[in-house]
């Protein structure tokens, strides 16, 4: 037999390492039960309710770990045997792997509480808001050919402005627009530095990120935080219940009963796919990112394509940073943003530059972030400084470990000078 | 439709690359644009093609003046281009390809598919392309990717067709086949421009020949005139075409390659079972088309190539599995085919590039000090007898044209003591004097009683070049042959097809 090679045994040597963790877990189990509730709670939703309701589940935390780690352990061996009799690893091993091993933890993490799914998947969706728009602004630049490593300072910029325009207005709405004009903005300087002076795009991303936080800053302290009233008070967005949809059992609470915004969201990622692969605009656009010369002597007009791909992708990003502060009737704080653009760039990366699957990596992201904070209000005996690492171990794990290579835009990160 | 250039000046700074250029090229009429590399060919048709703006001069299209500002209105004007590097993007299909920038769309912008597979069906079969509009283009061997530029020109009803070196990376039979595509559509009524630098290709299909030296039109020629006299006009002197070389005096086979396979990162096989042996004072030419393993087959000599298998045995000694620096030590020198990339530091000086082999010993080095004097007088010894034109040693690599680069690199690997002399392309993209240089060394090597391995692309240097020929094809040997072998054969064996 020929020596196996690294690249085909990673998936399994992976896989092997999270089944000895749930072998662990599994013999660390607390003595206690979990008890799963399915359906919201009925106070939380609208008013018309879920139109049936599951019965709750109650599952002694041990033997489920030990029917975890059995399941895991059989995973693992279906991955080596697929490795070692070289067939392609079917890649719903890994995602039905990780749907056990995550369910494992959070039942334990759950112990002697209730774990509401329907609850933990509202949260999950509500986090993953602005990393899906993010992730979204980074298909639009870097499929152009820009690399945005600015989509943090865009949401900041969302959701400075957002704030600050909705309260002057007393309107959400135009606080909305608002923040697509200010995200627009921030991508319109990375466009103006990396195209027209040809600054290094990585640098000008992360210069414009420090200085986004620093104008923020600087305008919140000196008049914001002193006239609350005046500037950062914006009025509330309700969440509206769409008829019928919002009446689903478990997603329609999840789905459909949700902020504005997050609708917007919707029609986003299903627009931006649409745009992308099946209209002129698209094809022209992924052409610019990928070998401009050749756009170029279609007659494709490649600066002028980055700036408006670029600048779309801004405004996008300027909705997601609107959702900190109008989505969930917010004042704006300083650096509310918490590094979700460098998460969304995480999700764009691991989404493979497909805005749809981008969306999905987001929506794993904010399910990480939110399990986070459920658990530190059902109050969980583990450390809330593990907790918060969370996402960003998840975030490493995921790029480096699952993804592997990926390819993005040929011409992503570099300059196009026309002789 | 008639195509008429008046005048055109070009300049990039202080460089004039095009001076007063005038051309006229009747419809039905196949015009050859001659030239060397750097006479401006590339140039002015990209003036043509609106990728330049001209700085004098002007553009008629049946008598009347147009002005181009971008590619656009080239195409608008109906003057398409086969360019020397495809203008293809790998990742889309056959039919995205062919229809970007003219796309058949529905309400909204949305982009017609059906249509465009239609239409590319439609001209590739007038052509006999037999192109799959779905297929990826990355996936496509490149004469195909050819003839997706082709269509691509085609499709937006170009009266006037510019072909850039349009055989450079095609082998003998698809050059062949090219010139029938050329002479089908001048049967059409399309003007067709064909740039090339390859007298053989102009012989055989041009009505009218111009010919370009350094930016200027040095005149007019038929296609009847004998080669050299072409060549001459191209070079501006007279030239010999032959390769002058006395007979081979063959020593003991040193150099002994057997079983050599090796498979590149994605895990596709780029040498299976390569064998040969060369013998003291004899060149070995390896020819193929680009891309058939030339380049792993070199880097495996060299030490390159972690992941290759066999044996290579120099002297006796194996040295595979040996490092970089150990394959140097035993006498083997290198030429790379990329010289600005592999061959050089452009940012070094020509001093500095001289050594860079051996900086790091002896007598180049007293202690932890570089002996700059003894370098100094080191390089001043190379450059004179490589004949390399620069003011000063201190000149950077990057700043010489690239005949003198690719003299320093002869310098440097040629003053070592030498038991294999291994050169990938060495006359690839050199102006007519620097080539004939080049072989003078590659056949004094020879003379020497080195065993010599040249890669070359280009049927015509390695017949005069070689003593005997290794044809590649897919990372294969497919024969070696005699340098007597018939020009047909070679070129069937250039595809696979063993004699």
């Amino acid at each position: 037999m020929k020596a196996l090679k690294l690249g085909a045994i990673r998936v399994p040597i992976i896989l092997s390492v999270l089944t000895l963790i749930t072998f662990w877990l599994a013999l660390a189990a607390p003595g206690g039960i979990t008890t799963i509730q399915i359906n919201s709670n009925a106070t939380s939703t609208g008013a018309a309710g879920e139109a049936f309701r599951f019965a709750n589940i109650t599952a002694i935390t041990a033997q489920s770990a030990w029917i975890s780690f059995g399941l895991t352990a059989l995973v693992t061996a279906l991955a080596w045997w697929f490795a070692i009799t070289a067939r392609k690893p079917s890649r719903w091993l890994s995602i039905g792997f990780g749907a056990i091993f995550v369910f494992n933890i959070l039942i334990s993490l759950f112990n002697g509480q209730t774990m509401t799914i329907t609850a933990l998947l509202h949260g999950s969706l509500s986090l993953a808001v602005p990393l899906v728009f993010g992730s979204l602004a980074g298909v639009l630049s870097e499929r152009v050919g820009l690399v945005n490593i600015a989509i943090e300072g865009q949401l900041l910029a969302g959701a400075f402005v957002s704030a600050m325009v909705a309260t002057l207005a007393h309107n959400p709405w135009v606080g909305l627009i608002g923040a697509m004009v200010g995200g627009a903005l921030v991508s319109w300087l990375l466009a103006v530095f990396a195209i027209r002076y040809v600054v290094d795009q990585i640098i000008i991303g992360v210069v414009l990120n420090v200085l986004i936080v620093g104008l923020t800053n600087f305008m919140f302290s000196t008049f914001m935080s002193s006239n609350q009233e005046l500037f950062n008070s914006p009025p509330r967005m309700p969440s509206i219940d769409v008829p019928g949809l919002s009446q689903i059992p478990v997603l329609g609470p999840v789905l459909f009963s949700q902020s504005p915004i997050v609708y917007l969201m919707y029609f986003a990622v299903a627009g931006v796919w649409f745009a992308l692969y099946k209209t002129r605009w698209g094809l022209r656009l992924r052409a610019v990112g990928e070998y401009p010369k050749a756009a170029d002597t279609v007659g494709i007009k490649v600066y002028a394509t980055r700036y408006r791909s670029v600048m779309i992708g801004g405004a996008l990003a300027g909705l997601g940073g609107a959702f900190f502060t109008l989505g969930q009737s917010l004042a704006f704080g300083k650096e509310m943003t918490n590094g979700a653009g460098y998460i969304a760039l995480a999700a764009l990366i691991f989404g493979r530059w497909n805005p749809v699957y981008a969306a999905f990596a987001g929506l794993l992201f904010g399910f990480a972030e939110n399990l986070q904070y459920s658990l530190s209000t059902v109050g969980s005996n583990v450390p809330s400084d593990f907790l918060l690492m969370l996402p960003y171990v998840l975030t490493v794990v995921l790029v480096a470990g699952l993804v592997g290579k990926v390819t993005g835009p040929a011409a992503a990160g570099k300059a196009y000078i026309k002789s | 439709m008639k195509l008429e250039l008046r005048g055109i000046t070009k300049r990039f700074g202080s460089l004039v690359a095009n001076e007063n250029v005038s051309l006229t090229v009747q419809p039905g009429e196949i015009h050859c644009l001659l030239g060397e590399n750097g006479a401006g060919k590339s140039t002015l048709m990209n003036v043509l093609y609106g990728l330049y703006q001209a700085d004098g001069g002007e553009i008629l299209l049946d008598d009347k003046v147009v002005k181009f500002s971008g590619p656009g209105d080239a195409m608008a004007a109906g003057i398409g281009m086969v360019h020397q590097h495809f203008m293809l993007i790998p990742v889309f299909t056959v039919a995205e390809n062919v229809i970007l920038g003219h796309e058949p769309t529905k309400l909204g912008g949305v982009l017609d598919m059906a249509a465009a597979r239609v239409k590319v069906r439609e001209i590739s079969d007038q052509f006999g392309f037999d192109l799959d509009p779905d297929a990826i283009v990355g996936d496509l061997p490149v004469g195909v990717q050819q003839r997706v530029e082709i269509v691509k020109a085609l499709i937006s009803n170009a009266q006037i067709l510019i072909f850039d070196e349009p055989t450079a990376v095609l082998t003998p039979q698809e050059t062949d086949e090219l010139m029938a595509i050329m002479k089908a559509l001048r049967e059409r009524g399309t003007a067709i421009v064909f740039i090339t630098h390859k007298l053989r290709e102009v012989k055989e299909v041009a009505d009218k020949i111009t010919v370009l030296r350094l930016g200027k039109v040095v005149g007019e020629a038929s296609p009847d005139e004998s080669a050299s006299e072409l060549a001459s006009m191209m070079v501006g002197r007279e030239v010999d075409l032959e390769i002058v070389k006395e007979p081979a005096k063959l020593g003991a086979a040193s150099f002994v390659v057997s079983g050599l396979s090796a498979i590149s990162h994605n895990g596709a096989k780029v040498l299976d079972d390569v064998s040969f042996e060369i013998h003291q004072g004899e060149i070995l030419v390896i020819a193929g088309v680009q891309g058939n393993g030339q380049t792993e087959l070199t880097e495996a000599i060299l030490g390159l190539q972690n992941k290759a298998t066999g044996s290579i045995k120099l002297n006796g000694e194996e040295l595979l599995g040996k490092r970089v620096k150990q394959v140097l030590d035993l006498g083997v020198g290198f030429v790379p085919e990329d010289r600005t990339e592999d061959g050089l530091v452009a940012d070094f000086t020509i001093a500095e590039n001289l050594m860079l082999d051996r900086a790091d010993r002896k007598p180049f080095v007293a202690g932890l000090n570089l002996r700059l004097a003894f370098l100094r007088e080191f390089a001043t010894k190379l450059v004179k007898q490589y004949d390399v034109r620069t003011q000063s040693i201190e000149t950077k690599a990057g700043k010489l044209s690239g005949g003198n680069q690719q003299k320093v690199v002869l310098a440097r690997e040629l003053s070592r003591d030498l038991k294999l002399f291994v050169a990938s392309q060495p006359t690839r993209g050199l102006d007519v004097g620097s080539i004939e240089f080049v072989h003078e060394q590659i056949v004094k090597t020879r003379n020497s009683g080195l065993p010599v391995l040249i890669v070359a692309t280009e049927l015509d240097e390695a017949v005069q070049l070689g003593d005997r020929i290794a044809v590649m094809y897919r990372g294969k040997i497919v024969g070696i042959v005699p340098s007597t072998t018939p020009r047909e054969v070679l070129g069937q064996m250039m595809a696979g097809i063993s004699a």
